[in-house]
């Protein structure tokens, strides 16, 4: 079974036709070649695949596993990859963080994380040791040991709060 | 994944005849965190998928008559745990909802399918067998409603019959000066299938009185310690007698007692045994403590203790 879809990723629309049985990380990768978002686990554990997506409706973007959703479902959705994450190129101060303390190794893991950082730092601009931890709970990384990943969210979350300033 | 295909029904009823033409091989669907995995592992082949989400009521949470609280089954594990009347009333699910997986599978993950897929671990269940949850279930001959301890029937088994969906949960009133606390172990500090929980539950009665006769209730129940979620009564009869560290003793060992637990791949069931007896114990004390610094905070009149 086939569905014609209509949906936005990283602001730019997209009308596709997508099997009832693929996942939204299914066609991100394979019809839109957006191949940032990586595909781990396929099993909601390990958070490589993670996407932010705004439900039609919604009044914010929330992240969830792409391997968890299924294409049809996303009809009508904004969804934002870590293609969309930067602007103009201008890096997300995430993304620049994550450069200067050096919490990326391999990098299979990052883009997830980086997702979840920043779905993080907007829901709560100035998160605890504990509440980084807790909202990385879902994001694996078998390189790093976390310890730079933790740094760099808080040294982003700092660059944040002081551009507002 | 094998190819199967994804309907969207127009009403409850297109969705209860779906389910039952289907014969099993047509499975509800909603957040999708357990059915998708068992599909990409084969354990189940659908030949369809229908979603309920988009059916009245699914994804609502909303006041129900004489104080009641009603949670649609499509509500995600952070919908309810983020929401103003759950947080006020309802604190044990809260901290039972964000017990599940990660962030981004509990917005994906609800309260519903936790129930439907019947595990004895579902981390949602003990929370809501203290609550004494209501299942709503819609069905060929209308809609019928159970307490959610008869909803669990085995592992992997619900009381849904053919062509039967679970549409929300009826919480009844929880008073101001009730109290819960939910502990669960798994391999890691969070995130984890749980090995074991607990959740304690006291409907204190004489918050304002500690030197009044026992009234209200204690409730405790366990997860992953058997075939479905347990309550465990005796535990529960103990503490209405003796609430002294003695007394607590004895009811958490009652209370593992009352576990009917399994030896599996990720703990024996001695092993459990022996935790549920720990996390009772400091499910209670947690408990105790929460309801005196509650007691502190009274006016003086009431409080002085």
């Amino acid at each position: 079974m086939n569905h014609t879809l209509h949906f936005t990723v990283n602001g730019e629309p997209y009308e596709i036709v997508a099997a009832s049985h693929h996942t939204l990380l299914q066609v991100l990768r394979e019809q839109l070649a957006l191949t940032g978002t990586k595909n781990g686990c396929e099993a909601g554990e390990c958070g490589a695949c993670a996407v932010l997506i705004r439900w039609p409706g919604a009044d914010r973007f929330e992240p969830v596993n792409s391997c968890m959703v299924l294409a049809p479902e996303v009809a009508g959705a904004e969804i934002v990859t870590i293609e969309g994450l930067a602007h103009d190129d201008q890096l997300d101060p995430l993304q620049e963080a994550f450069i200067v303390t050096g919490a990326t190794q391999c990098g299979f893991c990052t883009p997830g994380i980086l997702i979840n950082a920043r779905a993080l730092l907007d829901r709560n601009p100035d998160p605890s040791d504990a509440e980084i931890r807790a909202a990385l709970v879902g994001n694996l990384c078998r390189c790093t040991g976390y310890i730079r990943i933790l740094d760099a969210v808080k040294m982003a979350a700092r660059t944040r709060k002081e551009a507002l300033r | 994944m094998q190819p199967f295909d994804y309907l969207i029904p127009g009403d409850h009823a297109e969705a209860s005849a779906l389910l039952a033409a289907g014969n099993g091989r047509v499975r509800p669907f909603m957040g999708g965190t357990d059915l998708l995995i068992r599909t990409r592992g084969g354990f189940v082949r659908p030949q369809a998928v229908v979603d309920l989400k988009g059916l009245p009521g699914m994804k609502e949470i909303r006041p129900g008559d004489d104080g009641w609280l009603i949670i649609g089954a499509a509500c995600t594990m952070n919908q309810v745990a983020m929401h103003p009347l759950v947080q006020a009333r309802y604190d044990l699910l809260v901290q039972a909802c964000n017990s599940v997986a990660s962030y981004q599978l509990r917005n994906r993950a609800t309260i519903g399918g936790n129930c439907c897929n019947a595990s004895p671990a579902a981390d949602t269940a003990p929370a809501l067998y203290c609550l004494e949850a209501v299942a709503e279930i819609y069905g060929p001959q209308g809609i019928r409603r159970i307490p959610i301890a008869q909803f669990f029937v085995g592992p992997g088994k619900t009381a849904l019959r053919s062509g039967e969906f679970l549409t929300s949960l009826h919480l009844p009133p929880s008073p101001q000066d009730a109290r819960g606390v939910f502990n669960k172990l798994g391999r890691t500090k969070m995130g984890d299938i749980s090995v074991v929980s607990v959740a304690v539950y006291r409907r204190s009665g004489r918050l304002a009185d500690p030197t009044a006769p026992a009234t209200g209730e204690w409730r405790i129940a366990l997860g992953a310690v058997g075939p479905t979620p347990l309550r465990a009564a005796e535990a529960e009869a103990a503490l209405m007698q003796d609430t002294s560290p003695a007394g607590i003793r004895v009811a958490a060992a009652l209370a593992a007692a009352a576990a009917r637990p399994i030896d599996d791949i990720r703990a024996s069931a001695a092993y459990r045994r022996a935790m549920v007896a720990v996390l009772a114990r400091r499910g209670i004390e947690a408990v105790l403590a929460d309801l005196s610094a509650a007691r502190a905070q009274l006016p003086a009149a009431g409080g002085a203790s």
